[in-house]
């Protein structure tokens, strides 16, 4: 019988790299409706956090911790993206329109803040739930 | 008021999204699936007679102004393919309710249908040509989907040659856009079709329209990239076929008919008299061909659909106002009989458990109106009066004698015979002849499946009585995407 | 720099029709993925490559870029990550229900 090969290193780093990516995955979406960033991109980077958990760890214990079903998360980030559009139709203005404001918050200043952030948020649902039920599918048919 | 030209569009978008969330409860996909369908359908009649009463509706998403942003069109062409498309759809999904099986539809089926028409009915909307693309790929990945739903080892090995051209195609498309943006600097297309007047470049444009030519017919299957569709279409069940037989390839359709009347016609020469009549010629004859040698049913359907859809590239090569109404005219003949033909083979391969045509016979005996329904398809896609298949091909044929383009105006007369003796031998084969299927099989009830082909039978009786109005509407279209001038005055806003 | 992209893109797309004329089911699918990347730098090329400030948000830079390239390539890459997934899947699930990846194989009897 195989002995089960010490994941000590990767199981420690991981804890610490999979903050970093996770925190710098949240600015891209931030950041995204006018400067480098945005939706696809942070869901990409997200996923890629969690895949690194499924790694490190392995699949059933993580399944145990993360009991998010990600198909449904897929249909929610749809409903978000395209909510956004039809939100501004109701109140007459054309399908997609985007708005923008300066508020001023505690602790971060004055911030923009924009409805294409909302639709960026849809994104990144669909983003990170369709990457990882892809791979988690293959890796679960794998065994 | 503008807005309501995005609804058939983001309608099953939304829907689909819920039913995504609700993907383990059938049921209630079923049920909210099928209201979805019958409200698209009523929206798109709507919306039809609204662009005849008020002319062309365009939207601008998000507000920015027409060449810059990304224009949503309907004109009398777009809404009149819309409302075909939902006619169609709405068909096959109440045909899937009762066909489909319980472990298919748990698989997604709704969600994949719903967003296949999105992609549908977003291509004969969008007034933009990258966009238009987008929406190819929306309906291309969920026809990926619907095409190996099931997941059997025939469908397998056949759709991956299906993605593989359709991936080629679509990179080919990106190809084009790249050429036409260094060219003119947009990705409008009345924008497109004014700049292209102003230049000077017959042989680049040349290039591009053959570019695009190709993208649009490996789509619509025409000569020599049809040999895709007759084995991929064999694969999904009857409901799938249905669809994909009356809607994807008339998407090519309408994007070939959109380009060369409102971009590419200038050279009239070379890329209709010269390009469309030789493909069309061509393509009608292998598919006739095609159909006349085989023996199975669905296959038979399929070579069927690759003959007739070169009937409307002709039409438009052809480019008189008679030819490209009878084009119009024949697309909305086509997307009614097409799918009902593969309906009725559903409905064969249900009651025989199979679609081979040598193992079928008799079933004039057990089940007569499916027989007589089947039979007025039949000469309906023959081509014989008084039914919508004649008043569609008499135009074509007339307006190609007009024109003196007397071979592929004879090539069509005789595809015309070939259709007759291909729908006759299926007849003669599945419906008279000895009863091949045994006395249980012959009392399997057919007449919940008949129900959702019988609007589709009742429209192609009602095309053939009523073609006065209809021929009269299809002119209106002709004329009106022949004079592009409108089209690119309503976008542009000049 | 036009000249260079233009040798590079014409690389891409020799290599890819190679790795399209063979017969490994995942070659194939690599065929696709590099023949998306040579398309996407075609398309960022043909509009010339251009270097400046980005428009609409400024008023004061000498020159600007067109950002309508760019927003068409970003599109293009999205579809292709999602069309590449597909075909991944759908070749995997091809693999294990006929066990070959040789395309050879998968060709189907001309008859049926």
């Amino acid at each position: 019988m195989m002995q089960k090969p010490n994941n000590m290193m990767l199981q420690t780093l991981a804890r610490l790299i999979i903050l970093i990516i996770l925190s710098f995955s949240i600015y891209l979406l931030l950041a995204g409706h006018n400067s480098p960033g945005g939706g696809f991109v942070g869901g990409l980077m997200t996923a890629s956090a969690i895949l690194i958990l499924y790694l490190s760890f392995d699949l059933k214990s993580i399944q145990k911790a993360i009991k998010f079903d990600y198909i449904k998360i897929i249909g929610m980030g749809l409903l978000f993206a395209s909510l956004t559009g039809v939100v501004s139709m109701l109140f007459g203005f054309p399908f997609l329109k985007h708005f923008f404001d300066y508020f001023t918050l505690p602790i971060l200043g004055e911030v923009e803040l924009t409805t294409a952030m909302v639709f960026d948020l849809g994104v990144y649902f669909v983003v990170l739930a369709s990457a990882l039920t892809i791979i988690l599918t293959i890796a679960e048919d794998d065994k | 008021m503008n807005n309501i030209v995005i609804l058939p569009i983001i309608i099953p978008f939304i829907i689909g999204a819920i039913l995504i969330i609700l993907y383990k409860r059938h049921a209630v996909q079923r049920v909210i699936s099928g209201i979805t369908m019958l409200i698209l359908l009523a929206f798109s009649v709507f919306l039809a007679i609204y662009v005849y009463q008020h002319g062309t509706v365009v939207l601008e998403v998000g507000g920015w102004k027409a060449p810059f942003g990304i224009v949503i069109v309907a004109d009398m062409l777009s809404t009149l393919m819309l409302l075909l498309s939902t006619l169609v759809g709405a068909a096959c999904m109440f045909f899937a309710f009762q066909t489909i099986a319980l472990d298919r539809e748990k698989q997604f089926f709704y969600p994949l249908f719903l967003f296949l028409m999105v992609g549908v009915n977003g291509s004969f909307l969008t007034g933009d040509l990258f966009n238009l693309f987008v929406f190819f790929e929306v309906m291309l990945i969920s026809s990926y989907g619907l095409i190996v739903h099931g997941g059997t080892g025939y469908q397998l090995r056949e759709s991956f040659k299906y993605v593989i051209i359709n991936v080629f195609a679509s990179a080919l498309f990106v190809v084009a856009i790249a050429w036409i943006y260094s060219i003119v600097g947009t990705m409008n297309m009345a924008h497109i079709a004014q700049r292209v007047a102003e230049l000077d470049q017959a042989g680049a444009l040349n290039i591009i329209a053959i570019m695009l030519f190709i993208v649009f017919a490996s789509k619509g299957a025409l000569f020599p990239l049809h040999f895709w569709l007759p084995k991929s279409y064999y694969g999904p069940p009857a409901a799938i076929a249905a669809l994909f037989g009356g809607l994807l390839t008339k998407v090519g359709i309408y994007a070939i008919i959109r380009t060369f009347t409102l971009i590419f016609n200038h050279n009239l020469e070379f890329t209709h008299k010269g390009l469309l009549i030789t493909i069309a010629g061509v393509t009608m004859f292998i598919g006739a061909l095609g159909a006349i040698s085989q023996f199975d049913f669905k296959r038979l359907l399929s070579y069927l659909i690759i003959s007739q859809v070169s009937y409307m590239v002709m039409g438009l090569g052809i480019f008189t106002p008679l030819a490209v109404a009878g084009a119009i005219y024949y697309i909305a003949h086509h997307m009614i009989v097409e799918p009902a033909l593969f309906l009725f083979a559903g409905v064969t391969q249900k009651i025989t458990g199979t679609t081979d045509l040598k193992k079928m016979g008799g079933l004039i005996g057990t089940h007569p109106w499916l027989t007589w329904m089947f039979f007025i398809a039949a000469i309906s896609m023959a081509g014989i009066p008084p039914l919508s298949g004649f008043f569609s091909k008499f135009p074509i044929i007339l307006g190609g004698f007009e024109a003196q383009h007397y071979v592929i105006s004879g090539v069509a007369l005789l595809v015309g015979l070939l259709t007759l003796i291909t729908m006759m031998k299926i007849f003669s084969q599945v419906f008279w002849g000895k009863q091949k299927h045994t006395e249980e099989q012959g009392k399997i009830p057919v007449g919940k499946l008949l129900l959702p082909i019988l609007p589709l039978i009742a429209l192609t009786i009602i095309l053939g009585f009523a073609a006065e109005p209809m021929f009269t509407y299809s002119m209106g279209v002709a004329e009106e995407i022949m004079n592009p001038t409108n089209y690119i005055e309503s976008v542009l806003k000049e | 720099m036009e000249l260079l992209m233009s040798i590079v893109i014409g690389i891409i797309f020799s290599v890819t029709i190679y790795l399209f004329m063979s017969k490994n089911l995942l070659r194939v699918v690599a065929a696709t993925l590099l023949l998306s990347h040579g398309v996407h730098l075609l398309l960022i090329t043909m509009s010339g490559l251009q270097r400046g400030a980005a428009p609409i948000l400024s008023f004061d830079a000498d020159a600007y870029t067109d950002p309508l390239p760019q927003a068409l390539v970003l599109t293009a890459i999205v579809i292709s990550f999602g069309v590449t997934a597909i075909l991944l899947v759908m070749s995997y699930r091809t693999y294990k229900v006929h066990k070959t990846d040789d395309l050879e194989e998968l060709r189907g009897s001309a008859d049926e």
